[in-house]
């Protein structure tokens, strides 16, 4: 056992470290095989690392202090103001809700508290397979399932844009449990525009490229549907797709012993793209009549599987929450954060983004209150700014993982870089409501 | 501080106490015997109240991915039972599948002073304690699922590797932090991802060559071995199918005197006779079942109106999607380790085969003798939310309460039940059984479930009323580690219960080599981040005081064999 180990005490940071097991809070896969040498405060992957991972673990410290409209305050008055914004708020927003498992629980409990309304960055991509969820469901895989299982993989989304060792530890691996030469792979891209380049090695078989715009993927799942229901097509082409084309993917879809639909909810940025979701599901469900097959939906990237799983336990819905009346209330439309700042409905915004340097808050003329990591990037100047610790950098912690079943634990790297954790600035803040 | 409970009529048959008068002192959160000089602190008179040790429930689905998933697909289920934040009470809503903090206080305003989340994946199990964690006021702890998990079908299929898995077994309590281990749909889980669509008790899975019998053999022998408290609990092969009653009687068998309790037998219980094909087979299976000392049930009854199905077993989840009420499902392969299935359902009493669930479930609460092997639940969600036991405890301890509803059940039901002739009525003692001794003693939590000196304080004191439902749903007080947390039905102190978790011997550096190979060639996440370490399940800097935190409580296992 490390040092490093979850509970033990981090070294001093002048001390040179490994660390071996290491979670990567910066993606929604939430690799955990990662190796982090510290020298000092700075970091390196030295193993098993994506590019995601690199800029997020080795971005210089920057000297970040507590401010309260610009200027360097000690972090007491900063909580102090940002408590005085909120007691004056008739409806807080607490967004961007980027941190950890025990950063969503403190949110949760200020904005019961202070009758606000809770919502993540990306609650709009994630929308898209809720609205799913609670009209017809979903038959869905997770990433060991598919890794070891799946012999087709239909890739519907960019990928490896959003999750680069997607394909390296899921669909190239050598290894699989259920065979010791284990037969290779199809893998078939489905929309246009994709990075392919990581569908490569001695597992991958057939790669099909099926081109179609993105916001039309719905359509020729539509097509498969009905041609798989025996009835015939109303074109030659579907979406720029010709008929035969479509034909073989289905017939490959029927020669799959487990077939994997993959598809990253904020890669399918367009209008109703929750109904491009549906008919992926409803295809597997038709599939599964006879047959396996799955849905296997990525993205969860900024701590956004984490928000929604946390809120829906403790509210009992995912997010978009609002508690203006004391008790909880759903809606995934009124309670967009975007939508209330436009519409001037809240007139405080609490941003949380302890990850990234990118996940800004939303440029907005409401008092804005920022726990964010040390060199995010601000388009202005909030009423108040308090740094605090990346979970699985400056602090331990827990994520859920992109398929909501797996969580992680997060490791306190030791850096020492004396940033507050987010959920002890807000138990500050809370106590003081 | 000595506190006094003065003059209430005791129910507590882990130490034969019948309804007798009598005082009990606690001191420090634990019942104590004092000494003649000592001075009572305070006192409560409880003169011509029912005084029982907190309910405990033994198969409760309260935490995990699957509840999660459950409720965010049911926000309709939730509207109409939001509930407020008070002064000492967080918000929350449910109904069928409550959050987690509204779960807590509904349990304690309840009585009950203790839930088990009986179906924790190995791979889900930081998640199941994270919500467990936000269940507040009552103790807890989870039984984790193995037997469609592939390293042990893998040992299972490879034979002759009895201690390798016993170790795995006990390897995988401690890394999920399990108070039991669970076998759901033995190898079929599994078996469905091979695309086969049944598994009986003894038909093989198609990749492995193992058989359900294999399996809960081989868990049930190695529990025992390993001095595990609790049984194998088994949800069988078949739930829910027309017939299943000869699997369940099978198994039953095929235990051969093995401890092994089964769970949600409701579901586990049906024939094929009759015009529908569908008939009780809840008659033979007691009869076998009070012929089976080994052998411990709980029922998993069904009430009728909405609710929310979650179960583990995605084969016959897939099954069940067909009756899915509102239509919508979720059923998920997880990690070549398990499997859930979500299901909403609506249990009507006009329709006769929920009807005769609802008979068949009642039957059986009836036919099988010894309370001390039968514990009550609703399966909570699957069979009705568990806010229902005070109306599940009159149907039991008031006959003519249960005719009358017999008689507002589909007419074909009602003919095809025996339940209308069934004169047997439940007593307190019994009930105290069945939702406090019985479910303690087979948990293995010694101190608890009874009121004898030494026991943990959770108490609960009911108002006498003959309308058992009133009775049972708004007790007088409750104590929690011998505080008040509720009085008259409504909560006055917001505690955290402790998390309870048994620990058997095993090696440790045997086990982990080959599975630390074993998870890097072919899971995605490491051995050593599986693995879930106290410090994640407990507050930093508790010092596992009881009842102040988070706490873990480790109870003894026996020694291995």
């Amino acid at each position: 056992m490390s040092a490093s180990q979850a509970g033990a005490p981090s070294a001093p940071a002048s001390a040179a470290q490994t660390h071996a097991h290491v979670t990567c809070p910066f993606c929604g896969l939430r690799c955990d095989d990662l190796e982090i040498a510290r020298s000092g405060q700075a970091l390196s992957v030295t193993r098993n690392g994506c590019d995601k991972a690199k800029a997020g673990f080795e971005r210089p410290l920057t000297a970040a202090q507590p401010r309260v409209g610009g200027k360097t305050v000690s972090l007491g008055e900063a909580i102090a103001e940002a408590v005085a914004l909120i007691k004056k708020a008739k409806l807080p927003a607490y967004g961007g809700l980027a941190t950890d498992v025990d950063g969503m629980r403190a949110i949760m409990s200020i904005a019961d508290k202070s009758r606000g309304v809770v919502d993540h960055a990306f609650s709009e991509a994630q929308g898209r397979n809720i609205k799913v969820l609670q009209t017809s469901g979903y038959f869905m895989t997770t990433l060991t399932e598919a890794r070891n299982r799946a012999d087709l993989f239909i890739i519907a989304s960019d990928v490896h844009r959003f999750h680069p060792r997607f394909f390296e530890r899921i669909v190239c691996n050598e290894k699989s449990m259920f065979a010791d030469d284990p037969p290779k792979r199809t893998v078939v891209f489905l929309g246009e525009g994709y990075d392919t380049s990581a569908a490569t090695g001695t597992r991958i078989g057939d790669v099909v490229t099926i081109n179609c715009p993105t916001h039309r993927i719905g359509e020729v799942v539509s097509a498969l549907r009905t041609l798989k229901k025996g009835a015939p097509l109303p074109a030659d082409t579907i979406a720029g797709v010709a008929k035969a084309q479509i034909e073989d993917l289905l017939a490959r879809c029927h020669k799959a012993e487990y077939g994997v639909i993959v598809w990253v909810p904020p890669g399918l940025d367009f209008p109703n793209a929750d109904l491009t979701v549906h008919q992926i599901c409803e295809f597997v469900k038709d599939l599964n009549v006879t047959q396996r097959f799955a849905g296997l939906s990525l993205g969860g990237n900024e701590g956004a599987s984490t928000a929604a799983s946390v809120c829906a336990w403790q509210s009992g819905y995912p997010l978009r929450v609002s508690f203006e009346t004391g008790a909880p209330h759903y809606d995934p439309e009124l309670y967009a954060i975007p939508a209330l700042i436009a519409s001037k409905q809240t007139d405080c915004l609490v941003w949380l983004s302890s990850f990234t340097a990118d996940l800004s808050p939303p440029a907005t003329d409401i008092a804005t209150v920022v726990l964010g990591s040390h060199d995010l990037k601000l388009a202005r100047e909030p009423e108040v700014f308090i740094p605090v610790g990346t979970p699985g950098i400056d602090h331990r912690g827990q994520l859920v993982r992109c398929d909501s079943v797996v969580s992680l634990p997060l490791r306190d790297l030791g850096r020492d870089a004396g940033l507050a954790r987010t959920v002890d600035v807000l138990a500050a803040i809370e106590a003081a409501l | 501080m000595l506190i006094k409970f003065t003059g209430g009529k005791i129910y507590d048959p882990a130490n034969g106490v019948d309804g007798q008068i009598r005082d009990i002192y606690v001191r420090d959160g634990r019942v104590v015997t004092p000494a003649a000089t000592d001075r009572v602190h305070q006192e409560f008179n409880l003169g011509g109240k029912v005084v029982m040790a907190g309910g405990i429930d033994p198969h409760s689905h309260i935490g995990g991915g699957k509840v999660t998933i459950a409720r965010m697909m049911l926000p309709e289920d939730h509207r109409g039972h939001e509930v407020a934040r008070g002064d000492l009470t967080r918000a929350g809503c449910g109904h069928a599948v409550p959050s987690t903090l509204t779960a807590g206080y509904r349990y304690a305003e309840m009585g009950y002073t203790a839930a088990f989340e009986p179906a924790m994946l190995p791979v889900n199990a930081r998640q199941a304690h994270m919500e467990m964690a936000d269940t507040p006021m009552i103790d807890k702890g989870a039984y984790v699922m193995l037997g469609s998990d592939d390293y042990f079908l893998r040992l299972l299929a490879k034979g002759g590797h009895k201690e390798e898995i016993k170790d795995y077994i006990a390897w995988s309590m401690h890394a999920a932090q399990a108070l039991a281990v669970k076998v759901v749909n033995p190898g079929g889980i599994s078996a469905f991802k091979f695309n086969q669509r049944k598994l009986d008790l003894d038909e093989k899975h198609s990749f492995y060559g193992v058989t359900p019998r294999d399996i809960i053999l081989t868990l049930g022998r190695s529990l025992q071995e390993l001095g595990v408290p609790h049984p194998i609990h088994i949800h069988g092969c078949n739930l829910g199918v027309p017939g299943n009653k000869e699997t369940t009687l099978d198994t039953i068998r095929a235990a051969e005197g093995t401890p092994i309790h089964l769970t949600h037998i409701q579901f586990h219980s049906y024939g094929t006779e009759g015009d529908m094909k569908f008939s009780s087979g809840a008659a033979e299976i007691a009869e076998l079942i009070n012929q089976h000392k080994n052998v411990s049930i709980d029922i998993g009854q069904i009430l009728f109106g909405q609710t929310c199905t979650a179960s583990g077993d995605s084969m016959r989840q897939y099954g069940n999607t067909k009756s899915a009420h509102p239509k919508k499902w979720v059923v998920m392969d997880i990690e070549c380790d398990a499997g859930c299935g979500v299901v909403p359902m609506k249990y009507r009493d006009k329709s006769f085969v929920n009807a005769l669930q609802w008979a068949i479930g009642l039957e059986m609460f009836l036919l099988v003798n010894d309370p001390w092997r039968i514990f009550l639940t609703t399966d909570h969600p699957n069979g009705a939310p568990f806010t229902t036991y005070p109306h599940l405890i009159r149907l039991l301890m008031d006959k003519t309460f249960r005719n009358e509803m017999l008689r507002r059940i589909h007419p074909g039901a009602q003919a095809a039940s025996i339940l209308g002739s069934l004169t047997r009525e439940y007593t307190l003692y019994e009930i105290a059984i069945m939702t406090r001794a019985g479910p303690a003693k087979s948990l293995g939590l010694k101190d608890r479930g009874h009121l004898g000196v030494g026991a943990c304080a959770d108490i609960t004191v009911y108002e006498e009323n003959p309308d058992r439902e009133a009775m049972f749903t708004t007790p007088a007080f409750v104590f929690k580690n011998g505080e008040m947390i509720v009085r008259n039905g409504k909560i006055v102190k917001v505690v955290t219960g402790d998390t309870h978790v048994v620990r058997p011997e095993y090696d440790r550096k045997r086990v982990e080599k080959p599975l630390k190979d074993y998870f890097e060639a072919y899971h995605t996440v490491q051995m050593e981040n599986f693995r879930l370490s106290d410090e994640e399940i407990t507050a930093p800097g508790c010092g596992h005081a009881p009842g102040t935190c988070g706490c873990l409580v480790v109870h003894p296992t026996g020694a291995r064999k």
